[in-house]
């Protein structure tokens, strides 16, 4: 039969954005170890809304990891203790009986609470808005097959690709720097061929539109990379400071 | 004598006329009262005739004659009926559907050549509101904003980028013919008529097919990294339904990429101006004005507060309804709320019952269980799918005392592969899902709850290696193994099948264009390609047709006529009284104030659409459906609880107007599957099958679109068919064996 546990999960509750929040804790027994983080809350909620009080507020869509629409920060990391994965894939086995849970949301300047554990994250959005796409309209372009790439550059661009926006890497910066964000956009389109024609252009404005967003500088920590569920890696931040540097000089 | 004759011959010809009217009456009976007028008519005549026949049928000689106009008589009769149950049966043509004349390979060509086009300077007077943000919905944003209209652009999630388009793991389908393996349009079109069991209007496939093509350029422009091969050409993988390697893909997140690449082309406009963004908003109605589609109510769902948009064309590609089921493969907030707005406004709904259940997913594991996992159909091109040959093992494997590995290779039934030689574990979706059913309701299934088949890669790991397995599942394994903290490299994959994908929605004519003007919609959330069944990988493929190649052009023909038409107030009385009547429903289910969590009412329509309504139907079942649904709906509208309150944002108000409406569509794919005796793609009626078990289509009787147009609560929607005439393909039995 299933194993269950007992927890305490201990919720930051907030009823808006500019209202002060406070942690809340709550008991829930006999949760199977196969449930997925976010169906714990959807328990918790059920019985939040059976006392007739407030359900707790938190985002999440697909639920198989790949919209990038959960976020959480349990057990001070972003998308909790496993590895290389999001909130939604994260199951209540990697919990041990009798433990309390800590749930926050994203915090950085630039992600303001909307509610509970829901943050506003178009400024990721706004960064992909001012440069974070080639500069092409539908129909009239080439044969797909017209321009070879190597297949090293598309599996690596393809690598580069796999960011899912969710801000994780944000949530895990001290800086709140969105430098894996941007480096992962800006090294899939820099690594082909299709993207290199506004390179340049691409990488100082996502920066420019990234420091006006109140997005931290990047020191180098890591702790994006180590957190993140998709395994974006630090080399892009490095390819990322190589383009905007060349496109600085050549100015 | 000549008396007599005169009135035999006068009766004759009376009659001789009457048949020829009532025969003409029959095909034409689009017209209501011009039916009912003629119609009453003919009775007038024939009664006229029968009085004649008494003035003479007494005389003997006249005996014989007098029969023969009875008998003739009859005849009217009959035919006077059958106009008259005619007339109850309304029948869309292709001139209705506007699908062009011409040969098949023609009608699109033919069509853009002719259509009317909106000239630059006025583009910018127009304003197109696009909702949902998928790969249908913000292609079409951004194709429409790059030529130069006016776009607002609406999701439920907090970016564009979220769409459940994303999720889609395996690949999009092109006729490219690179593999040198024999594709083709045509052999493109082929497949998709035939893998929807002929339930699919043949010009809008072809002209699928046709722009299947430009889709992989469009793509590689923007930069969708695509799998390639060493010598830097794109690669190609097969699926389900096809004999062809036609599958572009990015690793197992090809979706995510192809979403990626429309949301980078739609961030591009929003960075210019060109389409205004709305995230976190929901359509809660569509504004009709003069019989024209010119806004749409919707709820700002942080701040609660309802707004009024106007715009020139609406435009719905909100997806399907696969949610109706609770359980299934789409994302949480996945819905069918839009396609029941407009429905009740008069758009027909088009083959509600047509819902693919997808055979790969990972089985449901409990009670508090979300949402269903989908393992990508890409799968089954290397992986292996087979249940026990023995019953013991099957009862060993479901009391957790053997594990798949364990079984040897001889008491192993690959049974797709036994009953299906020639497509093996690439049969189409429908006949797989069946097949898993097939096996598990017979108790070879291999998990705790009986539902459940392997899917083994030992074979591929040996013939290919470790390395390459991974490097083309190696996401879905680590997501299987996440889930189900399993090694699939170890021990076979279990799986079941799922509600996926639906290929039922709002009826739209070859512009897409739906039964109201002015509305249009795309992707999913229609019905017009996939017929009774879609093949893997064409979702993708519909999708970013529409919303790319298709829309921009045919919306521009109904834009071209309203040039003229000024900006609207929104304060005109029918945004007023739109307003209203949302607000209205909210305050109805925030005041009912009863014991249940909209969940747990959720959940139990899910039970009961899974029971009757999912992979075996029968009309039983579906008749025990409906009541139970009709029972599910008082308990909604009268005992569920929603707390806090319809300002600010309020998660579980969300869900109860969601739910309100996957109730209705529950109702709604019930009565079609009712109405449908047939067996087709992926609906099966127990009633209508072969004696090996396969679908047993009837032709002669349900060869139609099943349109259903609503008729006002609780009353019987009305049922008005598109005849499928196949002009240019043969229809066969599908036959994947051989």
């Amino acid at each position: 039969m299933d194993k269950t546990i007992n927890i305490k999960v201990k919720v930051w509750r907030q009823a808006g954005p500019k209202v002060k929040g406070h942690f809340e804790t709550f008991e829930l027994n006999n949760i199977s170890t196969d449930s997925s983080f976010l169906e714990m809350l959807d328990v918790l909620n059920e019985k939040l809304i059976s006392e007739r009080r407030e359900p707790i507020a938190f985002d999440h869509d697909c639920r198989e990891g790949i919209c990038g629409m959960c976020s959480l920060y349990i057990n001070g990391h972003p998308h909790g203790p496993d590895d290389e994965i999001t909130t939604c894939q994260l199951h209540m086995r990697k919990f041990k009986d009798g433990e309390t849970i800590t749930v926050e949301p994203w915090r950085s300047a630039a992600f303001p609470v909307i509610k509970d554990l829901m943050v506003d994250r178009r400024a990721f959005d706004k960064i992909i808005q001012a440069g974070g796409f080639i500069s092409v309209n539908t129909g009239g372009v080439p044969d797909a097959n017209a321009i070879p790439i190597p297949k090293k550059n598309a599996d690596l661009a393809m690598d580069a690709a796999a960011c899912i926006g969710c801000g994780a890497c944000v949530a895990a910066c001290k800086n709140g720097s969105a430098m894996l964000f941007v480096s992962a956009k800006v090294s899939q389109l820099a690594l082909l061929p299709q993207g290199q024609v506004e390179a340049a252009r691409r990488a100082k404005a996502m920066v420019a539109k990234m420091d006006e967003l109140g997005f931290g500088n990047c020191t180098n920590t890591g702790a994006c990379a180590a957190e993140c569920p998709k395994g974006i890696k630090l080399s892009n931040i490095a390819r990322l400071n190589r383009e905007f540097l060349c496109a600085k000089l050549k100015d | 004598m000549a008396k007599k004759q005169n009135i035999i011959d006068e009766a004759k010809e009376a009659i001789q006329k009457a048949a020829e009217t009532v025969t003409d009456t029959v095909k034409d009976v689009l017209e209501d009262e011009k039916t009912q007028k003629i119609v009453k008519q003919v009775k007038k005549t024939a009664e006229k005739v029968a009085d004649k026949v008494q003035d003479i049928v007494d005389a003997p000689e006249t005996k014989e004659a007098a029969d023969a106009l009875k008998d003739a008589a009859g005849k009217v009769a009959e035919a006077v009926k059958a106009a008259v149950s005619g007339k109850t049966e309304k029948i869309i043509t292709p001139k209705d559907a506007k699908i062009p004349e011409g040969p098949l390979a023609e009608k699109w060509t033919n069509y853009k050549a002719h259509q009317k086009l909106v000239n630059p300077a006025n583009k910018r007077r127009l304003d197109v509101i696009v909702v949902g943000t998928g790969l249908a919905g913000a292609s079409a944003a951004a194709s429409l904003a790059e030529m130069g209209f006016n776009v607002l652009n609406f999701c439920i999630q907090d970016s564009p980028r979220r769409a459940h388009s994303i999720a889609a793991q395996g690949g999009i389908n092109a006729a490219k013919n690179y593999q040198n393996d024999g594709d083709s349009v045509y052999r493109l079109f082929y497949d998709t008529i035939k893998g929807g069991d002929y339930r699919a209007r043949e010009a809008n496939v072809y002209r699928l097919a046709e722009v299947s093509n430009n889709i992989i350029d469009q793509c590689v422009a923007q930069g969708v990294p695509f799998a390639r091969d060493y010598g830097g050409l794109l690669d190609n993988r097969s699926f389900g339904g096809a004999q062809v390697s036609r599958t572009f893909y990015a690793k197992g997140q090809t979706g995510q990429q192809l979403l990626l690449g429309a949301y980078s082309a739609l961030s591009r406009q929003i960075g210019k101006g060109k389409v205004k963004m709305y995230s976190r908003y929901e359509m809660l109605d569509v504004v009709i004005i003069d019989g024209r589609a010119r806004g749409i109510i919707a709820r700002n769902l942080v701040t609660g507060r309802i707004e009024r948009f106007f715009a020139h064309a609406v435009v719905v590609g909100t997806g399907g309804y696969g949610n109706t089921f609770f359980l299934s493969t789409n994302a949480m907030a996945s819905n069918g709320s839009v396609a029941m707005q407009i429905y009740h406004k008069g758009a027909y709904f088009a083959n509600p019952a047509y819902a693919q259940i997808h055979p790969t997913c990972i089985p449901v594991h409990g009670t508090f269980q979300s949402k269903l996992t989908l393992m990508s159909e890409s799968l089954r091109n290397d992986g292996r799918i087979w249940v026990p040959k023995k019953l013991e093992d099957a009862k060993a494997l479901q009391a957790g005392k053997l594990k798949g590995r364990d079984i040897p290779e001889e008491d192993r039934d690959y049974y797709l592969e036994r009953r299906y030689p020639a497509f093996g574990n690439l049969v189409p979706r429908d006949v797989a899902s069946r097949a898993a059913k097939e096996r598990c309701d017979a108790g070879y299934g291999v998990n705790s709850t009986g539902l459940a088949v392997f899917l083994d890669f030992s074979d591929a790991i040996k013939r290919l290696g470790k390395d390459v397995v991974a490097a083309k599942y190696g996401n879905l394994f680590q997501m299987y193994e996440k889930i189900v903290d399993e090694n699939p490299y170890e021990n076979p994959m279990m799986i079941f099948p799922a509600i996926h994908y639906t290929m039922g929605g709002i009826w739209v004519d070859y512009e897409l264009q739906t039964s109201i003007k002015g509305l249009f919609c795309i992707g999913e959330a229609n019905f017009s390609d996939h017929g009774a069944n879609r093949l893997g990988a064409s979702a993708l493929m519909q999708g970013l047709a529409d919303g790319y190649f298709v829309l921009p052009y045919t919306i521009q023909n109904y834009l071209a006529d309203q040039i003229t038409v000024p900006r609207m107030s929104t304060d005109l009385k029918e945004f007023v009284d739109a307003e209203k009547a949302v607000e209205a429903k909210i305050e109805k289910l925030m005041g009912i104030q009863g014991k249940r969590s909209v969940d747990s009412i959720h959940r139990e329509l899910g039970l009961v659409m899974w029971e009757f309504v999912g992979m075996g139907r029968t009309a039983e079942g579906l008749k025990t459906a409906l009541t139970k649904i009709k029972e599910i709906k008082k308990e909604f509208w009268s005992n569920v609880y929603i707390p806090g309150s319809a300002e600010g944002l309020n998660v579980e108000l969300e869900k109860a107007l969601r739910l309100a409406d996957f109730i209705e569509i529950g109702e709604l794919m019930a009565r079609d599957a009712l109405n449908r005796e047939e067996s087709c793609g992926g609906h099966f009626r127990e009633e209508y099958q072969t004696p090996e078990g396969e679908a047993l289509r009837q032709d002669d009787k349900f060869s139609y679109v099943s349109c259903w147009k609503y008729m006002g609560e609780d009353q019987e929607p009305e049922l008005i068919k598109e005849p499928l005439d196949y002009e240019f393909v043969q229809r066969q039995t599908r036959n994947y064996k051989a």
